[in-house]
């Protein structure tokens, strides 16, 4: 039953994901000063609107997880951590590309960059935190605080954009934004499937944790013999 | 409280007194500070006026390698002889026993600090007394940020296999918000130009780094030690 809820999640996705990219392609003038390659932003953002999401689910799960004792939590907790690196990831490289063929670099050093950067880097501690910890009560306790305190980080780093000279596009959505409507609803709308997208990914991630709590158990037991 | 207060000053005494009487880790991040410096002379010309641009990165990235290395030790030297355990044990609260090592560990880094400062001015000819007061509050500010960090991140690796790698690992992304205000704040410092405008800004952002950091790390001590 659940893996047929979750096939059916995934064919929804996919047909919203097929329906929004030809939309994108027939239906969306280029944009005035960028070209066609501006597209890239109906992925980019929603990419970073996940992975910011997977974070935030990962602090919620984290603070659970130190109230309840209750390992699920720690599962949910480092399944979201995980998919949120690779919807940060995505974000990553969708930047890099549209950077290559707008700015003519890879890469610049601009605060708003660097910080998304320094935020995958907080998270990718966080699973090699993990690794680190063989027991796994102890485990999950410490990766629940990594949780936490990484978390904490996010805003100093989001506050500091004001005050650091930056490079990248102003931001379109909040302040004194100007994206078209259309655009706008184009954004939004492949939020969508992108979400779907990761809560499959998260759902099948924590059966894989639960079968491993399983083996783990299973294991214990003989070598209790 | 003020029994409070009398644990933490005990914890600090002790591991200052400790410390100083051993110096493994003060001398070890002392010479270590000193390669450094002279690793950065090969980098860049350190007669140019680049440096001046960059100095206050360059001091700080000293303090932040150095520091790193007597915040490992913090909670790692009472591994020996179940130390930790009975520290534990012992009627001290975990936000005193944590607060004592992190004033411990504060008086250690200034200490560190202030040795390089002089000798990074010689070397890289950079007259640093142009704002004293002010260079000594973004020390004061910025290392208290890193101290507090790096504590409850020793705290939190002290079992943990690697555990000298994987400190630095954790610590400095979280430490980059605090790192980066003290750069700022320092530059012009060592240029001898006063904080003022926009700069206050980033007075601010340290001022509410180490707040919520310390708050945070008092909250979950008792998690990270005991559970």
């Amino acid at each position: 039953m659940r893996q047929k809820i979750l096939i059916g999640i995934g064919l929804i996705a996919a047909g919203l994901l097929l329906r929004n990219i030809w939309l994108m392609l027939t239906n969306l003038p280029d944009e005035a000063f960028q070209g066609a390659i501006f597209r890239i932003i109906f992925f980019h953002v929603p990419a970073a609107f996940t992975a910011f999401l997977c974070f935030f689910a990962s602090l919620i799960s984290g603070i659970a997880y130190l109230r309840t004792q209750n390992l699920k939590w720690d599962a949910f907790s480092v399944s979201v951590t995980e998919v949120g690196l690779a919807f940060g990831a995505a974000n990553l490289i969708t930047g890099m590309i549209w950077a290559r063929i707008i700015w003519g670099i890879w890469w610049t050093w601009d605060w708003r960059l660097t910080s998304m950067l320094l935020c995958w880097l907080l998270y990718a501690g966080y699973l090699v935190l993990r690794r680190a910890v063989e027991e796994p009560t102890e485990r999950a306790r410490l990766s629940a605080v990594m949780s936490i305190l990484s978390f904490a980080v996010v805003p100093f780093v989001f506050f500091s954009i004001k005050w650091f000279r930056t490079q990248h596009p102003q931001p379109v959505l909040y302040g004194q934004g100007k994206m078209d409507t259309g655009y706008r609803a184009m954004l939004y709308g492949n939020w969508v499937p992108l979400l779907l997208f990761a809560i499959i990914l998260i759902a099948v991630r924590m059966e894989q944790e639960r079968r491993q709590r399983e083996l783990d158990a299973l294991r214990r037991e003989i070598h209790a013999f | 409280m003020t029994r409070f207060l009398r644990q933490m000053f005990t914890i600090a005494a002790k591991d200052l007194r400790s410390e100083l009487r051993t110096k493994e880790a003060v001398n070890a991040s002392l010479s270590f500070a000193l390669v450094i410096l002279l690793l950065f002379s090969f980098a860049f010309d350190p007669t140019s006026d680049m440096t001046r641009e960059i100095s206050g990165g360059l001091l700080w990235l000293v303090f932040a390698f150095a520091g790193v290395l007597v915040l490992n030790r913090s909670f790692a030297r009472e591994l020996n002889n179940d130390c930790l355990d009975a520290l534990i044990s012992s009627p001290v609260p975990g936000p005193a026993l944590f607060l004592g090592k992190a004033i411990a560990n504060y008086v250690l880094l200034l200490g560190i600090e202030c040795v390089c400062l002089p000798i990074f001015g010689i070397f890289y000819n950079i007259h640093w007394t142009g704002q004293p007061a002010w260079l000594a509050l973004v020390m004061l500010l910025g290392t208290w940020g890193m101290t507090v960090v790096g504590t409850v991140f020793s705290a939190l690796t002290v079992n943990m296999r690697l555990r000298e790698l994987m400190l630095p690992m954790l610590v400095y992304p979280i430490m980059i918000p605090c790192l980066m205000a003290s750069m700022q704040l320092t530059t012009p410092l060592l240029a001898s130009e006063p904080i003022s405008g926009d700069m206050l800004a980033w007075v601010r952002l340290l001022v509410g780094f180490d707040i919520i950091f310390t708050a945070l790390a008092v909250t979950l001590i008792d998690t990270v030690l005991v559970g």
